[in-house]
């Protein structure tokens, strides 16, 4: 009895001398988590305090009242938002534009990666590297006006060829036909260099011994880069589709917005784009964070079944 | 190389070389048929007789842009956002990314975890919005700089490298009687030099080449930055496409003019810094890739 009593005092103490060598511990370091306050509150106050703030989705907001104080209304502004008929071509815009993006560009820099891994002149390889990658640096206003020159119907440089051989010109930025092919096109074109860079990085990692042992074994440069390559970089691409699942809707506000205008907008306002513009420029603060809101659980929920398949196939996921 | 290539072997290496030589063709000629439109007077743009090469040798797209007190406006404020925004950005994410770091920085799984459970889900924009609102930032160049004074992608990879540091190394200093701030600036940082510089070009393009912030948090067009002085420039004419024949030919000339010249304006110093960097980024993407 004695003896239990005796143990629970001390592992009391423990608990005790415990709090105090930590406490110790962040007076002795003080420094280090001063000089990371800072950033800390950063954290909190521009990305947490904001997530929170997403509750406005459920209330009227109210600039006086503010996050906390404004009304509940619950569900009204969702009810609201899909009552309204653009609300879906949105979304669907929405989709259709992710799901092309990753059809189209997310295996371009992994075929533009094997086909420069094939390169042995180095100094050509390093020459094209430098050049691919570039595009990646430009913004996206910038990328907008190459398109829009380019393909400009009067003194476009497309229109230009295709009136040469005896078409008439086309106004691609006045159809919302081409709006998506614009998109896309222009993703792949900023986007392709800069993504073989990781792909380029696991393709040196592979053992060259496997290569060798492939040649001894009669394998061609295609059988090469079917048995070996590609079972090697598996791992690399899995991870970085998961990474793009996850961001499956949040493709960027740039994007998009610098390519769109009154003609062409139909089918390519994205819901972050009518967010900003129904949300900020009308001040809708409560429906659009809804929206905002809505977006999330598809990206989180997206994320989630692609992270189970992925590793129920390969055994690779995020978490 | 081989010289015993199979022909199969020799007909995928032409394709190769051919194709990837297209790809960057494609990356490059946009450029130089905008900077050969700069260069070309109006009516040469207009016949669409421009191609690669100036037409009729004009520098009156640069003359009408350089008199263009607003452009240089814009101009001066992307030169001040990036250069204060990067400055704030390195401060910043340094002094975070350093504590955690060090292993003595007892509770740190608990900040990371943090940090990395905003990359996944990211601030909506309008509660953002909002808080810059309540902060008084809306209408200031600040509201351009401080919401994103930290990329947590760009934390993360500072951050992996300082881990690398020996800790012998600082405890050295430390018995030495140097302070924290003093290993920060006097040891971690000298040490991690291509980090700092792959950060550096990082966060600079941002903030040149942003244009959302400020379309966000600006209402003011005397504040406006170099890319949504660009965006007005170019977007005003992809809307006047149709009157275009309609229009006078020397006005609506000019008008792409003096847009390819604002363009090549806005993308050199990109050009100019990107060489010298590049050999920096790439390590930087990898380390950033490779620590997961």
């Amino acid at each position: 009895m004695s003896k239990v009593l005796a143990n629970e005092s001390s592992a009391k103490l423990n608990v005790k001398s415990k709090q105090r060598t930590v406490w110790s511990h962040i007076k002795k370091f003080k420094a280090l988590y001063v000089m990371s306050l800072p950033g800390i509150f950063y954290f909190i106050i521009f990305k947490y305090v904001p997530m929170l703030g997403s509750i406005i989705a459920f209330k009227d907001y109210n600039i006086f009242l503010g996050f906390l104080g404004s009304t509940w209304v619950g569900f009204e502004h969702f009810i609201t938002m899909f009552n309204n008929p653009d609300i879906f071509q949105i979304i669907k815009n929405t989709f259709i534009i992710s799901f092309y993006d990753i059809l189209f560009n997310f295996p371009a820099p992994i075929i533009l990666a094997l086909l420069l891994n094939e390169i042995r002149v180095v100094y050509f390889k390093r020459v094209i590297q430098t050049i691919v990658y570039m595009p990646h640096f430009l913004s996206w206003v910038i990328i907008s006006g190459l398109f829009i020159t380019i393909l400009s119907p009067s003194t476009g440089i497309v229109n230009t060829l295709i009136e040469a051989l005896g078409f008439d010109s086309v106004y691609f930025f006045g159809s919302e036909a081409f709006t998506r092919p614009i998109l896309i096109t222009s993703g792949m074109w900023q986007s392709i260099g800069w993504g073989t860079i990781i792909y380029l990085a696991a393709l040196s990692g592979i053992n060259p011994e496997l290569y060798e042992a492939a040649k001894v074994d009669g394998a061609n440069r295609w059988q090469q880069t079917v048995s070996i390559t590609l079972p090697s970089l598996l791992p690399t691409i899995t991870i970085l589709f998961l990474l793009q699942i996850g961001q499956f809707m949040d493709f960027g506000f740039e994007r998009i917005y610098t390519f769109l205008n009154p003609l062409n907008s139909g089918t390519g306002h994205i819901i972050d784009t009518y967010v900003y513009e129904i949300g900020l420029l009308n001040a809708q603060y409560s429906l659009t964070t809804a929206m905002g809101l809505f977006k999330s659980l598809i990206g989180l929920f997206l994320i989630m079944i692609a992270n189970f398949l992925s590793k129920k196939a390969t055994g690779n996921s995020l978490y | 190389m081989n010289s015993k290539l199979s022909t199969g072997s020799k007909i995928f290496n032409i394709f190769n070389y051919t194709f990837v030589t297209l790809i960057s063709l494609t990356m490059i000629l946009p450029f130089v048929h905008i900077l050969a439109k700069s260069f070309s007077s109006g009516s040469a743009i207009a016949e669409g007789d421009v191609f690669f090469w100036p037409v009729e040798w004009d520098l009156t797209n640069y003359a009408y842009v350089f008199q263009d007190a607003s452009i240089w406006r814009a101009f001066g404020i992307s030169v001040l956002i990036t250069v204060v925004g990067t400055g704030i950005n390195l401060i910043a994410t340094a002094s975070l990314a350093y504590p955690l770091s060090r292993a003595e920085y007892k509770g740190r799984k608990l900040v990371l975890l943090g940090v990395l459970f905003t990359m996944i889900f990211s601030a909506p924009l309008i509660p953002t919005y909002l808080v810059i609102k309540e902060l008084g930032m809306i209408n200031t160049l600040w509201a351009l700089m401080i919401p994103n004074a930290i990329s947590a992608f760009n934390f993360l990879v500072m951050r992996s490298f300082f881990v690398q540091i020996p800790p012998s190394l600082i405890d050295a200093a430390r018995i030495d009687g140097c302070s924290e701030m003093g290993i920060l600036m006097k040891i971690v940082l000298p040490f991690s030099k291509p980090v700092m510089a792959t950060m550096t070009i990082f966060y600079g393009v941002y903030h040149w080449n942003s244009y959302q912030t400020a379309l966000y948090f600006l209402n003011d067009p005397s504040l406006y930055p170099l890319q949504v002085k660009l965006r007005q420039l170019i977007q005003t004419d992809d809307l006047n496409i149709d009157v275009e024949t309609t229009m006078s030919a020397a006005f609506m000339n000019s008008t792409e003019g003096i847009q390819m010249a604002t363009i090549i304006i806005a993308t050199i110093p990109i050009l100019i810094i990107y060489p010298l960097l590049q050999k920096h980024f790439v390590k930087g993407v990898m380390i950033g890739s490779i620590k997961e």
